[in-house]
């Protein structure tokens, strides 16, 4: 199972949970599962089918390029950043 | 009202060169809109930036300062004449060999600054060179790299 | 240990046989001569002059617009306003994230009501610029003025203006209900920040506000547009990105992106100010009511410093404690950055940044993004984390001087390394910070007395350390074999600062031949795949992977064809330093000169494509040791000495490296010492010229010393991290620390100039 780091201001959807053991194999995989039992953290994180253009995702440390399609590993971790830019 | 256009008989890099100027135009927007010689770059257009530094009978002036019609009779020299048909001048190499460009915007105006210092003052110390290019701007390079290549510019052509 | 003075040195750690070494660039020749074209050079058939009217209030509702008395002017050719723009969907994503259309559009020309002075209302085409400005002088502009919020917390009040009726804070994405000026908090949160502080033996607590400040590129922001009679667009412009302009003109026009070329013309620098787009939209528009004629745009240095740029202004509390020891236990931080008119300050990245040099259990970091009737702020090297540092920088350095503890060794104590997690929760990889520290303390500069005084003032050493993530994102590159046994090039990033050269080495290194027979070049849009911005200190990473992997396709296309040739199994054929040969056979070896002569009759051309959106992406790590000389009666600074440590990875081309770090310094010091936008009270800036607006010139620095240390970044194929960027963090807060070591004073005001230093030390 991947380790799901939630966001402080998101907590309020986990119940004050700060981390959370999820399964799955994309990022994907993981909001669908993290939704089943915390209604409201796919409309926190995304639009329709992709993160929302503010939100980046890091697995492992690695932001992603790809969104949600990232794949994750038994043990990743998974954190969902505000996206920033570069000059 | 387009004004009317004052006809200018000058030098440009060692050649004759006769242009038609409106008299508000400065020196730079003739070289850069009539003659077509737009290695002079404007930065700001005010005498701050010395991207448009030319060689005007033996002074460097910046050409955004000057007017295109005062231009009759002088003998001017731009980044285009600093070359020869030999190949680049000591400075350019300098420049290329020192990494003494970024962007490159400002270098036309470092080039024909520092090659004036050079035929004044062969060798020149750190702080003389700091001191002749306070009115050229550079953003790029922290200025190390340039005064360098004027350094090395000035060994080279002693040698 | 004391060690022997050297300007620049390279602590290298692997050698290779291109990558490393210093060639002249490709493009040299041509900007010494003054033959490269930047945008401003361009001239084009039938071409007209386009000026932009903007707005001379920092809040107003625009009543009307009229053109008439402008229109009737001879020469005058086109007007247009944002009444041109056409229905277009909601958003707009020119690929650097979402933003509202009615925003993005805005920022481009203004609809119903201005936000900053200088914002552009209406554009002109005219025969000439004369004309053109003469135009803008008819327009008769009818304004409702409104006060104007010019700084975070001005804006964050909560009986402020508000900037938009439609802006509604959002917490983490959250929307919430309330109108306001604070257009995001977010927060990062780790360990227990109360527990933390709970055990400190010394607690430091500081604000901090630091002005608006400009890239100060050089060339002004300009822009050339046809739109033909076929109704394609092109366009030639300055910019960090063509890519980006295509997707910006096309989102602004809701013209579709295979209608649009965009060709990247030289450019005069950026530092992050070129990726927005200004009046690129504009200039097509007026291309085509002119009836299809080209358009050429060129802002003055007033409106490049009134309607562009610039990084935010910041408020910033940030507090930190301590052990005895010197151990750092817990770290608090509260950011409000400016966005400018529009939402997108750079306090997410400045966030990020805060803390990262250190290994600390106890963090809490909140940042707001608070809109304020300033430009709309756009990217400057590392933007945000100078601000920041200048913040945390300080109080480290504080607590160092309470503990009575050498200031880089408390930074050594604290550093963070890899396994370290960062406060916004990632693990950090393999990074250089414990290797630059160490670099700063061992260097001669940091073991030499203090610079002596040049003008009987008083002297002071600093010294900090900052970080930046730097990017990936995608580029593309193709590679065709020339029959003399060179290489053609084509890649898409705009270049800056020399990266054709450390792009072109990438391949070089790649095929075993020489730099000098790979010919590089930038294409335009139609001509390379989509090539993300010349930003985020990406470009060598990112534009040199996508060469490695071009050069390592031709590469392996050689060996094929060397083993048609020969009638070989190709596994039994390799290709080193430029000579394929066979494993087994040693008569059958061949020059890669030889072979590319043989292409034609043997099969045809070679060409390698490499196209990449690359992870692996190393952050970079740079620290700075500034003397200064204060003069206690005038409070005028001086830097006396400097010098500059950085992690590049691998440094592809030293020279440009060292030129990446002395000029991000540089930039550093004008930041630290004068840099500022000079507001009056209804939110004028009063010094829009590089006059006012003051630069430095080579007079006011001595050299600037350069190390470049090099930890491996194991994502990339040479390990190179991006040194554009992190170079600009923290020389602000060496500066400050600097100023307080000579004379006492604890700077919380930047810029740091005489009237701020003298207000310091009288208080």
């Amino acid at each position: 199972m991947a380790k799901v780091f939630i966001p402080s201001l998101m907590q309020e959807l986990t119940d004050g949970q700060t981390q959370l053991d999820i399964q799955g194999s994309t990022v994907r995989e993981i909001i669908k599962e993290l939704e089943q039992s915390y209604p409201g953290v796919k409309d926190r994180l995304m639009d329709g089918f992709k993160l929302k253009g503010n939100i980046n995702v890091a697995v492992d440390g690695e932001v992603s390029p790809i969104g949600v399609l990232a794949k994750v590993q038994e043990n990743s971790e998974v954190h969902f950043l505000p996206a920033l830019g570069g000059g | 009202m387009p004004a009317t256009k004052v006809h200018v008989t000058t030098t440009i890099n060692g050649e004759p060169v006769e242009f038609l100027a409106e008299p508000r135009q400065s020196l730079l927007e003739v070289l850069r809109d009539v003659v077509q010689l737009t290695g002079s770059k404007e930065g700001c257009n005010d005498g701050n930036c010395g991207a448009c530094t030319v060689n005007m009978d033996g002074r460097i002036v910046d050409s955004c300062l000057v007017l295109g019609v005062e231009a009759e009779g002088a003998d001017i020299q731009t980044v285009e004449g600093i070359a020869s048909a030999d190949g680049l001048h000591p400075i350019q190499q300098a420049f290329l060999e020192n990494a003494a460009l970024q962007c490159g915007i400002c270098t036309p105006g470092f080039l024909v600054s520092s090659k004036a210092l050079l035929e004044k003052e062969p060798n020149p110390s750190e702080e003389r060179i700091r001191m002749w290019l306070a009115g050229n701007l550079c953003r790029c390079t922290g200025y190390d790299k340039i005064v360098k290549a004027v350094m090395a510019a000035a060994k080279e052509m002693a040698s | 240990m004391t060690t022997t003075y050297e300007p620049n040195k390279v602590l290298s750690n692997k050698e290779f046989k291109v990558v490393g070494t210093r060639p002249v660039r490709p493009d040299g020749a041509d900007k010494v001569t003054g033959r490269a074209q930047y945008g401003a050079d361009l001239q084009l058939t039938g071409l007209l002059y386009g000026k932009t009217l903007r707005s001379p209030h920092a809040h107003a509702n625009i009543k009307s617009i009229d053109f008439k008395k402008a229109l009737a002017l001879e020469g005058v050719k086109a007007v247009v306003s944002a009444k041109d723009f056409p229905e277009t969907k909601d958003t707009a994503n020119y690929g650097l994230g979402d933003s509202p259309m009615n925003y993005f559009r805005g920022n481009i020309l203004a609809d119903k009501k201005v936000l900053y002075k200088g914002q552009a209302i209406a554009a002109v085409a005219a025969s000439s610029v004369h004309v053109a400005e003469a135009a803008l002088s008819l327009i008769d502009v009818k304004y409702e003025v409104l006060d104007a919020v010019l700084t975070a917390p001005e804006g964050m009040a909560k009986d402020a203006p508000i900037l938009h009726d439609d802006l509604f804070t959002k917490e983490f994405e959250k929307q919430t209900k309330v109108n306001s000026n604070i257009a995001e908090h977010f927060q990062h949160k780790m360990g227990d920040i109360d527990e933390g502080f709970a055990g400190a033996d010394v607690i430091v607590e500081r604000t901090f506000d630091t002005a608006t400040v400009h890239q100060g590129y050089i060339e002004p922001h300009n822009v050339t547009a046809l739109w033909n009679d076929d109704d394609r667009i092109h366009v030639w412009t300055s910019t960090q990105g063509a890519f980006t302009v295509r997707a910006a003109v096309s989102e602004a026009l809701a013209v579709p992106v295979s209608k649009i070329k965009v060709t990247p013309m030289e450019i005069g620098g950026g530092f992050g100010g070129k990726i927005n787009v200004y009046e690129d939209p504009a200039a097509a528009l007026l291309s085509k009511k002119a009836g299809h004629k080209p358009v050429k745009m060129v802002m003055t240095r007033a409106e490049v410093f009134e309607g562009t740029g610039p990084t935010p202004g910041s408020h910033m509390t940030v507090k930190m404690g301590a052990t005895n020891e010197g151990k750092i236990v817990a770290a608090q931080a509260n950011l409000a950055m400016e966005a400018g008119a529009y939402p997108g300050s750079p306090v997410g990245a400045g966030a990020m940044c805060v803390f990262t040099a250190y290994d600390i259990a106890n963090v809490t970091i909140d940042g707001y993004d608070v809109v304020v009737n300033k430009p709309k702020t756009a990217a400057y090297r590392a933007p945000g984390a100078p601000n920041a540092a200048f913040a945390a920088e300080q109080v480290i350095d504080e607590i160092a001087e309470k503990l009575n503890i050498d200031p880089l060794e408390l930074r050594l104590q604290n550093a963070a390394k890899e396994g370290t997690r960062r406060a916004d929760g990632p693990i950090h990889p393999r990074i250089g910070c414990v290797e630059v520290l160490e670099a700063m303390k061992e260097h001669h500069h940091y073991q030499s007395p203090l610079t002596p005084a040049k003008n009987g003032g008083k002297v002071g050493r600093g010294v900090g350390i900052g970080f930046w993530f730097n990017i990936g994102m995608q580029s593309a590159c193709n590679i065709s074999v020339n029959n003399d046994g060179t290489v053609n090039l084509v890649e898409g990033s705009t270049d800056i600062g020399g990266s054709r050269a450390s792009i072109a080495m990438h391949a070089a290194e790649v095929l075993g031949i020489s730099y000098e027979d790979v010919k590089p070049q930038v294409a335009d849009t139609d001509s390379v795949g989509y090539t993300a911005i010349t930003g985020g200190s990406r470009t060598t990473f990112a534009t040199g992977w996508a060469a490695y992997e071009a050069a390592n396709d031709v590469k392996a296309q050689l060996i094929d064809r060397a083993a048609t040739i020969w009638g070989v199994d190709p596994d039994s054929v390799e290709m080193e330093e430029g000579v394929l040969r066979s494993k087994t056979d040693t008569e059958l070896n061949m020059s890669f000169k030889d072979l590319s002569a043989q292409l034609n009759d043997t099969g045809g051309p070679i060409v390698g494509r490499g196209a990449v959106d690359p992870s692996g992406i190393g952050g970079s790590f740079c620290g700075q040791i500034v003397d200064v000389e204060v003069d206690p009666e005038t409070g005028k600074t001086d830097i006396l000495r400097f010098t500059v440590v950085q992690d590049a990875g691998k440094a592809i081309h030293p020279s440009y490296v060292e030129g990446q770090m002395q000029g991000g310094s540089v930039q550093g010091i004008g930041w630290a010492l004068n840099e500022e936008y000079y507001y009056s009270e209804d939110g004028r800036m009063n010094n829009p010229t590089f006059l006012d607006y003051r630069m430095p010139t080579s007079l006011d620095l001595p050299m600037i010393d350069t190390v470049i240390v090099e930890v491996a970044n194991p994502g990339h194929p040479y390990g190179v991290r991006g040194v554009g960027e992190a170079n600009i963090v923290s020389p602000q807060a060496a500066v400050a620390n600097a100023i307080k070591s000579a004379v006492g004073a604890r700077m919380e005001k930047m810029p740091m100039n005489p009237a701020a230093i003298m207000e310091q030390l009288w208080s």
